[in-house]
């Protein structure tokens, strides 16, 4: 039962994680290697003003908001970049949030982590047990679903899929592609950073280790396993991937394989990235549109 | 209504356009032709900001648009299509259209969540336009498919429509008919013909000599990127610097 319940929370938040992910890659083609920033960015500045003593409700503001300005200022360089470029910059911008994490120790305890980060307290309700924080965890991911569920259905969602398939055809329509990839990615930061505010308060203890590029390439994997471009997609892409990964730590292997486990969870995903490519390159959900019955 | 003067523009070493001036004031229906590589598609990206002049200027309604961003030029009232068409292929054709009107209130992230009343009647007008739009051009039945799987005639229709959805005050077309089938040139000379009745104004790249005599009232011919005529079309159908231009 605490398996199914931890399940279902580490789902909700890698929901949230993938939505985020996918307003920017899915929506607006902007490949961003460099996720993981802003859920990290999230999770420290949440959990240092926690430790602090700052309440929940705003420390969980202030991680949203860090990540979103932090979105805002790398997109000002990276985002005139062309689509190889930007990729490359975001990279780098991950790595150098986690070198920032690891050696700054007066701030971030650098690779010792911190540990014994609160479960959070909101308007009076605690957040406690499993089921207390699957409350919380699912709620926001509802949220979220909605927001951007509502955002790319509209006629801003219309633009950012205009600028992915062509931005000088947007541009000659009169469609600003600077400032719309600018909130896209502001808006994809946002929920991203949201996803590490709730990560932090569950997990209770976090490390500059747990936010690698391989935290991107699952997010990434999860978007497009579940279908990018698609509202329905990220959610789908999480139940799979992270019931894959998370029961694998919980099956009972025997000890002197534990040293494995990590590259053998590495080989499973590219295998399920290669048969993704050649079985179904647009995910298990596919982009609202029909294929074509006649032509002219 | 457009008035390029002395625009010059160097790619390397070819002078791609050079040293061209044209006058468009009161032309409902222009028309530009000349050999492949004449200079015509640079000109049009010249006046749409895809490319800056070395020299001269570009005016629009008596303003300098040279220099200006490709997004301000539809503000303006400039809309173009491509030669190679550019529909955006993983939208649906009603998208396509959809995504054309200017200053949509739902684009907007505040007035979006602020004004949505506004937003719901604003889509509803424009579908109803887009599909007004899409039956004169026989692609309605597709509105549902991903543009990217239209032929490729059909995708130049599309693209025409999606121009008249922006309800610009001059609508640039590179080569309209090029490599689409008889019948399809047909719909867009029809399309065009309709849309200059209800007042809309035209600077038209056409290969197709029928079509270019049949719709202009006057052309620019350009070769080796210098304007070497302009006129009516009987006057440069004889005019013996274009006969050269296009045998030799
Ligand atoms: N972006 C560019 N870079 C380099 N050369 C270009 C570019 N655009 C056009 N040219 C060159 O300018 C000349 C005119 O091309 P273009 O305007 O496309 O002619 P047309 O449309 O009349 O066929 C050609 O020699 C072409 O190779
Ligand atoms: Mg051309």
């Amino acid at each position: 039962m605490d398996l199914l319940l931890h399940l279902s929370i580490v789902i909700a938040i890698y929901s949230i994680f993938a939505l985020s992910l996918n307003i920017e890659v899915g929506y607006t083609g902007l490949f961003n290697f460099g996720h993981v920033a802003f859920f990290a960015i999230g999770a420290y500045t949440s959990a240092l003003l926690t430790l602090q003593g700052v309440p929940f409700s705003l420390s969980m503001i202030a991680g949203i908001g860090f990540a979103g300005a932090a979105g805002f200022l790398i997109g000002i360089p990276s985002l005139k970049l062309q689509g190889d470029y930007f990729g490359i910059a975001t990279l780098g911008f991950a790595e150098i949030v986690r070198m920032i994490l690891q050696n700054q120790v007066a701030w971030t305890k650098g690779p010792m982590g911190l540990p014994g980060i609160t479960r959070p307290e909101l308007f009076s309700w605690r957040f406690d047990t499993l089921p207390e924080y699957l409350v919380l965890a699912l709620g926001a991911a509802i949220l979220t679903f909605l927001v951007i569920g509502f955002l790319t259905l509209s006629p801003f969602g219309r633009v950012l899929k205009a600028i992915r398939d062509d931005e000088t055809a947007a541009a000659i329509l009169g469609k600003n592609a600077f400032a719309c990839k600018m909130k896209s990615f502001v808006i994809g930061s946002l929920f991203a950073g949201l996803a590490g505010v709730l990560w932090a308060h569950y997990i209770t203890f976090i490390s500059p280790g747990d936010f690698t590029l391989t935290e991107t390439i699952l997010v990434l994997l999860i978007v497009v396993l579940g279908g990018k471009g698609t509202l329905l997609g990220p959610v789908v892409g999480a139940v799979v991937l992270i019931f894959f990964q998370e029961s694998l730590r919980f099956l009972r292997l025997p000890p002197e394989w534990s040293s494995i486990l990590g590259p053998l969870q590495q080989m499973v995903f590219g295998l399920i990235l290669v048969l993704l490519m050649i079985f179904r390159p647009e995910g298990l959900i596919r982009e609202k549109g029909k294929e074509k019955i006649d032509r002219d | 209504m457009i008035e390029i003067r002395n625009v010059t523009k160097t790619f390397g070493g070819t002078r791609a356009v050079a040293d061209c001036s044209l006058n468009l004031e009161g032309l409902k229906i222009a028309g530009l032709i000349g050999p492949n590589g004449s200079g015509k598609t640079t000109l049009f990206n010249l006046i749409t900001g895809l490319v800056r002049p070395d020299s001269g200027e570009i005016t629009f309604q008596g303003k300098r648009i040279d220099g200006k961003l490709p997004h301000h030029m539809a503000a303006l009232g400039l809309i173009r299509t491509f030669q190679l068409s550019r529909v955006f292929p993983r939208l649906t054709v009603m998208d396509n259209m959809l995504i054309a009107p200017q200053r949509q209130t739902g684009e907007r992230l505040l007035s979006l969540l602020f004004q949505f009343p506004k937003v719901r009647m604003e889509e509803a007008n424009h579908r109803e336009k887009a599909v007004e739009l899409l039956d004169m051009l026989g692609i309605i039945h597709l509105h549902d498919q991903f543009a990217g799987n239209l032929s490729y005639g059909q995708q130049k229709l599309l693209e025409l429509g999606r121009a008249v959805m922006a309800e610009p005050k001059m609508i640039l077309l590179d080569e309209p008919t090029a490599g689409i089938n008889p019948r399809l040139i047909q719909t867009m000379k029809d399309m065009i013909l309709k849309m200059k009745a209800c007042g809309q104004i035209f600077f038209i790249i056409e290969h197709n000599m029928d079509v270019v005599v049949e719709l202009c009232e006057k052309i620019f011919v350009l070769d080796h990127g210098e304007k070497i005529a302009e006129g009516s079309p009987l006057e440069i159908q004889n005019d013996p610097l274009v006969i050269e231009a296009y045998l030799g």
